[in-house]
């Protein structure tokens, strides 16, 4: 621990409430981000989910809104160690679109505009766990915090939240994404405290 | 010379605050007494981590103001109305206290005397790391030119007010120009306004004279300067940019 | 925020890896060719790590992450890095 800096709090708000191991609630909602902000027209946006056998099946933005979707309330909590409870957001559920594709895959892949990439079991997707919201606090998502659309999978750390997401590659054997290419942990389990390899 | 000793790796250090002096209504010059401090270059900085009692940390990176001095360093830091670490060092921090920094930082948008003109251009608080320079120029007696285009939103933005009319009056080759873009002081001749190129140009300070050129503000300042300065024909890779975070400090 | 700073900032992380100024390095980026000095590089701070992209064609140059009593470095966007020994001019 560094040299002790008197009368020094941080931004933080004291927690006391239910929080993972190592984390603090933050009432604002930080934007983080590896680069610059994809500016993604919906004319063009896709999400795309291909299957290990190369079969694809794709939504352009009007499908993919004619799909069923639901509000959800989910806590976050980032491996940089702010959490945020009870987020409002709307979304389509992944177990809705992986629906229309056969596949015995156990791995994904997920895709973003801009090359960013995370991985997750398939199991983690199923199950109503994940989504791929467009609203967040009753407004389209904006670009900063992800929009038109990003993966939403809050038990597990938010960096496997893919902001602007455009797709799912249904994979055979595991492929470490961005992040865990570098250190972050390959299933990033808040609640295990799993930020890094090998914890 | 600055800088002349091998520093080896960088390592967290303390210094102990000597003094602390307000330069304007919200940025306030924390002077620092480092032992063992092996000197710096003007232009580079250091990076400052404020730890709570529970172990919560924060980091940031800040110029250093000052010319090499023994082991007193200063550093200038503009308070940032969000800030996390800003409001701690230029409002709670005091003299006799502790501080953990990492430096000196930065081999690149550094300058030591040498005969060629200087173009300085600097954007609220990116004025310290080029006040380094000036400050260095001075105490190395060195004569090469100087000029700096300051851009402020208003005249009570102004760091070294004082000091900069005082060193431009000495005549020795330090010229100043202000750019104000919310409010100008009585009688300015122009209307507030962002920097242009208009300013960037003067006589003896075209691209041919070939002046070094560093420009330090927020990001979007430094990149307009910096296109400007390109359009207006300096050549890029005499141009030397330090980008701060986009309110003008590292907040 | 998804403004960047540039690569000066990376000066404190990477002087605790190298003796070296890694900053005044000059490194050629893999995906588009351009050199450019390492503090030239657009510098995102605010996430999990520190992503260095090239000013030209904003391809990743340098990756960074710190982990308690760990570092993990990219450098695959990076052709080839030209240092300065320390204590050479």
């Amino acid at each position: 621990m560094g040299i002790v800096s008197p009368g020094f709090h941080g931004r933080r708000r004291p927690g006391g409430e239910n929080l993972p191991p190592g984390q603090y609630l933050v009432t604002d909602f930080p934007v983080l981000s590896a680069g610059p902000t994809p500016r993604v027209d919906l004319a063009s946006w896709e999400f795309r989910v291909t299957t290990e056998t190369g079969q694809a099946h794709a939504w352009d933005w009007s499908a993919f809104r004619a799909l069923p979707s639901e509000q959800i309330t989910v806590d976050l909590h980032c491996v940089t160690k702010w959490s945020k409870l009870q987020t409002p957001w709307r979304g389509v559920p992944v177990d809705t679109l992986l629906a229309e594709v056969e596949t015995s895959a156990d791995f994904a892949l997920a895709r973003s505009y801009g090359g960013y990439t995370t991985n997750l079991p398939v199991a983690d997707l199923l199950g109503g766990q994940a989504w791929v919201a467009f609203e967040y606090d009753g407004d389209p998502l904006t670009a900063e915090h992800g929009g038109p659309a990003r993966l939403l999978v809050p038990h597990l750390y938010l960096w496997k939240s893919a902001k602007w997401v455009t797709g799912i590659d249904l994979l055979t054997q595991d492929e470490p994404g961005f992040w865990e290419t570098l250190g972050y942990h390959n299933y990033g389990d808040p609640w295990q405290e799993q930020r890094y390899w090998g914890d | 010379m600055a800088g002349a000793a091998v520093l080896g790796r960088l390592t967290w250090r303390a210094g102990t605050v000597a003094s602390v002096r307000d330069e304007t209504a919200t940025a306030r010059t924390i002077a620092l007494k480092i032992p063992s401090w092996p000197g710096h270059r003007s232009g580079q900085h250091v990076d400052v981590r404020l730890t709570a009692a529970d172990g919560y940390s924060a980091q940031r990176s800040y110029s250093i103001a000052s010319a090499w001095a023994g082991d007193q360093v200063e550093l200038t830091v503009q308070r940032l109305p969000d800030g996390e670490v800003s409001p701690y060092l230029a409002q709670v921090l005091a003299a006799g206290d502790p501080l953990e920094l990492r430096g000196p930082i930065g081999g690149w948008f550094v300058w030591e005397p040498a005969p060629a003109p200087v173009l300085l251009v600097a954007g609220g608080s990116g004025l310290v790391p080029l006040m380094a320079m000036i400050r260095t120029r001075a105490a190395a007696g060195a004569q090469a030119p100087f000029r700096l285009v300051y851009s402020v939103r208003g005249p009570g933005d102004a760091l070294y007010a004082e000091e900069l009319a005082e060193r431009q009056r000495r005549g020795d080759g330090l010229h100043v120009a202000y750019v104000y873009t919310r409010t100008t002081p009585a009688g300015w001749p122009v209307p507030p306004g962002r920097i242009g190129a208009g300013v960037l140009t003067a006589p003896g300070w075209t691209p041919e004279r070939r002046p070094a050129v560093f420009v330090c503000g927020p990001t979007g300042f430094v990149e307009a300067a910096a296109d400007l300065l390109v359009s207006g024909g300096h050549d890029p890779r005499a141009i030397k940019t330090e980008r701060f975070g986009p309110s003008g400090g590292q907040s | 925020m998804s403004t960047h700073l540039d690569g000066n900032v990376l000066g404190g992380e990477l002087g605790e890896l190298f003796t070296a100024d890694v900053t005044a390095a000059t490194g050629q980026c893999a995906s588009c060719g351009a050199v450019s000095a390492i503090a030239q590089t657009l510098v995102y701070t605010h996430a999990p790590g520190l992503v260095a992209r090239c000013p030209s064609c904003t391809g990743v140059m340098l990756r960074l992450v710190r982990g308690p009593g760990r570092a993990w470095l990219d450098l695959r966007g990076i052709t080839c890095l030209q240092l300065t020994p320390p204590g050479q001019p």
